[in-house]
């Protein structure tokens, strides 16, 4: 269960390799492919699949997940910043959506720990985390006579994903 | 030298006729190993397999005239300017080897039986072939093979998947030594390199025990296949691009792989 490559499509330009959260995407040192080279460790994050310019790169999924076996096939286009999904049955069932991009360009997110003040002793002595609670923005929730915060009800919420 | 046919008057004084059954021996070697490589990978039942899926969740039908086309144009982009590879060196280095080694063989085969002709052209075609596949099968070799650049092993380090391309480099490499040395009158060298080109020939053409060459024919049948199964609708299970404007989202580019 797991990554596999289809070789006609591969150019081996080591995009998998470098995203792989699990170190197996290899290329391959007889054929210069991508390979995963130890299944039993992919976790099927879909990173390579995501990464994959050729979209060589396909999954066998768990019973779990990819039911009576169906296939999965991801198309990453980064100029609309969205994945389109299609998930495959094998019926014939086909379902699709789109979700966007969330990577964010490299450093921008970062917090520069390096030019902040160097916690004290009260702060080490504190139960809060570093940062808190302005990297949790729950500075000016209103805190209950239990020390927690009140979180107000914004009312009923829709369906879907928020970005 | 560069305007010398090299094979018309050799050091060892071949007879033509040799020289031509050499050839034709190479081409049988070349043509037994892409069929053994076909048989080894099963390729073509692949192929076959594939197109039978394809066809099946194809959405409609291409015409011929179409089909024409997108083979036309596969031919022109994805394997003219082997535009499947995503890395810039590893790209050029790949067109340098490929085209320096067509010109090789074709000027080869053209000088080879037309020993008597005075023409200029084809002896330049086959030297200038032969640098355009030093400088791209050199650069590979030392510099961008993912022994070296990825795994961090030294150049010098051989495994068995390098014999396709180390004797393609020594092919060149000794043919250009050869011709160097046949037309500066030194018999010795121009013997020992004449010697060495013939033993990486047959090694290039009859040693590597899958053939290297048989992606010659389904790198561009796979390209082809996928470009029709873009116009059929079938896009190998992949799906439709979404339809959006361009940069919509935040257009994050991926990072180029650093290593390969």
């Amino acid at each position: 269960m797991s990554t596999f490559v289809y070789m006609t499509r591969c150019d081996g330009c080591g995009h998998c390799v470098d995203i792989c959260p699990s170190d197996i995407m290899h290329i391959d040192k007889l054929i210069r492919r991508a390979v995963n080279i130890e299944p039993n460790f992919c976790w099927e994050c879909y990173s390579c699949v995501k990464a994959c310019p050729q979209n060589a790169i396909d999954v066998r999924g768990y019973a779990d997940f990819a039911p009576m076996g169906h296939k999965v096939r991801v198309l990453r286009e980064e100029e609309k910043g969205v994945i389109s999904w299609k998930i495959k049955f094998r019926n014939g069932h086909m379902k699709s959506f789109v979700s966007p991009i969330t990577t964010k360009p490299w450093g921008k997110h970062i917090p520069h720990l390096a030019e902040k003040d160097v916690p004290n002793k009260e702060a080490h002595a504190n139960n809060t985390l570093y940062g808190e609670p302005t990297y949790l923005k729950t500075g000016k929730v209103p805190v209950s006579n239990t020390g927690l915060p009140v979180m107000e009800k914004v009312g009923k919420l829709k369906q879907g994903v928020y970005y | 030298m560069l305007t010398t046919n090299p094979f018309a008057e050799n050091v060892l004084n071949i007879p033509s006729y040799a020289l031509q059954g050499f050839l034709i021996l190479m081409v049988i070697f070349t043509i037994g190993g892409v069929l053994l490589d076909m048989m080894h990978k099963k390729n073509v039942k692949f192929f076959f397999e594939n197109a039978k899926k394809a066809k099946l969740s194809a959405t409609k039908s291409v015409a011929t005239g179409k089909k024409v086309s997108i083979i036309v144009k596969t031919l022109a982009h994805d394997v003219a300017t082997s535009a499947e590879f995503c890395g810039v060196t590893r790209r050029i280095t790949h067109l340098l080897g490929m085209y320096g080694t067509i010109f090789f063989w074709i000027a080869s085969a053209v000088m080879i039986f037309n020993t008597a002709s005075t023409s200029t052209f084809y002896p330049l075609l086959w030297h200038v072939g032969a640098i355009m596949t030093c400088v791209g099968g050199y650069w590979f070799w030392f510099v961008q093979r993912v022994d070296v650049r990825a795994e961090g092993n030294g150049w010098s380090r051989i495994v068995f998947a390098d014999l396709f391309v180390l004797s393609l480099v020594a092919t060149s490499t000794f043919g250009l030594l050869w011709s160097f040395f046949q037309a500066s009158n030194s018999i010795g060298l121009a013997t020992l390199f004449f010697v060495l080109f013939v033993i990486s020939n047959v090694v290039l053409f009859g040693g590597v025990y899958w053939s290297k060459f048989a992606h010659m024919f389904y790198k561009p049948g796979a390209a082809i296949q996928k470009h029709l199964a873009e116009e059929d609708g079938s896009r190998d299970d992949l799906p439709e691009p979404a339809d959006l404007p361009k940069q919509y989202g935040l257009g994050i580019k991926r990072s180029e792989p650093q290593n390969y």
